[in-house]
């Protein structure tokens, strides 16, 4: 009996870069087998009915007034011009999901990867800890749980108290404009586990000798990290940057229920996903809430091309392009 | 700098991942006790014991709202959950072999925009999907939760399954072909049985998933018969009253069980699921 073996143990970012190539030689291209269609079909049926349409769908309403029960009416470019120019909790939703993008992101790598190095001895026996860290991951994006981390964050909640206890006193955090995006902020960074499992999985590829012959050579704990750890991890951190940004761009529920459903204290946790959700759900301005999810596609576009494109300076290759 | 014994340094960093492991789980502790304190003491007590133990939370929250109680809402949860589960191990699955076995004209192409749908924001295909189910008339029906997954949209999933039968020797069912086995037959024979651990974790992180969103739900259900386990908490987003602090946390924590029982039963293979394949939690 053939045991089958796990499959490469693909070092995520190197396996999401490698595009649709056959896993035959180059060379000798087989035909077409007419069964691969029978297998396609839903996820054809899928990505013409479910995405390409309705994206072409969503484009066309982004230039129209939409209310779901009368027809589109065209309007050009009103809907974009009425965005930057006239609709201020637009531009608000905006910078706080900027703000929550630019401080959330990098102090939730940074953790992770603070807590991935804690965890990689060799060991072992951190099976218990990964395993800890990890839950928030799975329980963090629940209503449940923001419901609790706002009575935790709530005037006389724990957190107050305990602040408190060491001389700061602060108010509630989930009802003051200032507080109520950090506490958002802190339950994305709860979730620090999963990029955390990913960073391990990293680690543990980097060889060891590395390391020791650098000891060897006087070098530090810090310039190690620094000349060693931080280049060899570089496709992770690559890989994990990218994927976190893309989701705290489209964050909704920590901020749906923190904010009391309607964006919190003077708006200070509208996030853009909760905004769309009003305008297009609750106000019915479909054209409008379609042309703020294209903008929003553009910005996460743009934004993952920009770290793509740096990517060259600072994602450091061992391999050089050569799949193990 | 001065070198510690290794026997010192490993007691620090045990120190340190338990004190980090307080700090990771305090409100997961804090809303299991939470949710047996009597309401008065919810915020105004620090120590996590409540003084006495109150189980009104449970039976007052266990009533629901509107004459529909939450029961109902958990049943609805594991009905589209579980149906979730099987639409997507079914339709990934099979999308996932042709991209990983079979040949076929715009393979690259199609592969390349499978994984540019994985970063596509869900929103720009929102609307026109909801004017498709509403003129459908399915709004307030699980469809528009679980069609979506019968038609293999979840990418993610797809991606993970090509990855893993990628790596199942190809000589077994290349075998399997020359004995005169149908494609058809060595895919249910033969691949699927060997994909085994990718279904489990898709089947895992589908249910969580499903059982955590909110988004979806809210947009697709608006009557209290219809509402899941999410929606029901939502009910308790506008309240801040501490009468009602009870209920909430009691419904809070229930909320939260399947999802404990899960990660308890299957930590193991979660957490590789996600090192392998940079799966996000």
């Amino acid at each position: 009996m053939t045991t089958v073996r796990t499959p490469d143990p693909p070092v995520a970012p190197k396996a999401a870069r490698v595009p649709g190539s056959p896993d035959r030689p180059a060379g000798r291209r087989r035909k077409s087998q007419p069964e691969a269609f029978a297998f396609l079909t839903p996820w054809l049926l899928g990505a013409v009915a479910l995405t390409i349409g309705p994206m072409v769908v969503s484009l066309y309403l982004s230039f129209t007034d939409y209310d779901l029960f009368t027809s589109p009416k065209w309007v050009g470019f009103g809907n974009f011009a009425h965005m930057f120019t006239d609709d201020d909790r637009y531009l608000q939703s905006v910078k706080v999901t900027l703000v929550y993008v630019l401080v959330s992101v990098p102090l939730k790598l940074t953790v992770s990867l603070l807590v991935a190095m804690l965890l990689n001895t060799r060991r072992g026996g951190s099976g218990f800890y990964r395993a800890a860290f990890y839950a928030p991951s799975l329980l963090g994006a629940s209503v449940a749980a923001a419901l609790v981390w706002r009575a935790l964050f709530m005037g006389g909640g724990p957190v107050n108290e305990v602040l408190a206890f060491f001389g700061w006193h602060t108010p509630s955090w989930v009802d003051d404009p200032q507080f109520s995006l950090a506490s958002i902020v802190l339950l994305g960074v709860w979730q620090f586990g999963a990029p955390m499992v990913i960073f391990l999985a990293g680690l543990k590829q980097i060889p060891a000798e590395l390391h020791e012959a650098a000891a060897i050579d006087g070098a530090g704990a810090f310039r190690r990290f620094r000349h060693i750890t931080l280049p060899m991890l570089s496709p992770v951190i690559f890989f994990n940057l990218v994927m976190e940004a893309i989701h705290a761009f489209q964050a909704f529920t920590p901020a749906f229920v923190i904010g009391g459903g309607r964006g919190g204290p003077a708006d200070a946790d509208l996030f853009y996903t909760l905004y769309l959700f009003e305008v297009g759900f609750q106000d019915f301005r479909m054209g409008y809430a379609s042309a703020m999810a294209w903008v929003l596609l553009a910005v996460i576009a743009i934004v993952t091309a920009i770290v793509f494109r740096t990517a060259k300076l600072w994602v450091f290759y061992d391999d050089a392009g050569e799949r193990r | 700098m001065t070198v510690l014994p290794r026997s010192a340094r490993s007691a620090g960093r045990h120190v340190l991942c338990l004190v980090i492991v307080a700090v990771v789980l305090y409100p997961l502790v804090w809303l299991a006790f939470a949710s047996v304190k009597p309401p008065d003491e919810i915020l105004s007590r620090l120590a996590l014991l409540p003084t006495r133990f109150v189980f009104d939370g449970y039976t007052k929250g266990w009533e629901g709202a509107a004459d529909v109680g939450f029961g109902r809402f958990f049943l609805n949860s594991f009905l589209v959950a579980g149906l979730s589960v099987v639409a997507n191990v079914l339709s990934c699955s099979l999308a996932a072999y042709a991209f990983a076995r079979l040949n076929f004209r715009f393979r690259g192409a199609l592969f390349a925009f499978m994984i540019t749908t994985l970063m596509l924001p869900y929103h720009v295909t929102l609307i026109p999907q909801y004017v498709i189910f509403q003129q459908a008339g399915l709004v307030n029906t699980f469809v528009p939760l679980i069609l979506p997954k019968l038609l293999a949209t979840e990418a993610f999933f797809v991606f993970l399954i090509v990855q893993f039968m990628r790596g199942i020797p190809r000589e077994l069912d290349e075998a399997a072909i020359i004995d005169g086995c149908s494609v058809y037959r060595t895919f249910w024979h033969v691949v699927l049985p060997l994909s085994k651990p990718a279904l489990v974790t898709t089947s895992i992180f589908t249910f969580i998933w499903t059982w955590n969103d909110f988004f979806t739900q809210m947009v697709y259900l608006n009557d209290t018969e219809k509402f899941t386990v999410p929606l029901g908490l939502r009910l308790f987003v506008d309240t801040s009253s501490e009468s009602n602090f009870g209920a909430m946390f009691a419904m809070s924590a229930l909320a939260l069980v399947p999802i404990v029982l899960f990660f308890l039963a299957f930590q193991r293979l979660l957490v590789e699921g996600v090192s392998t394949s940079g799966l996000k939690g």
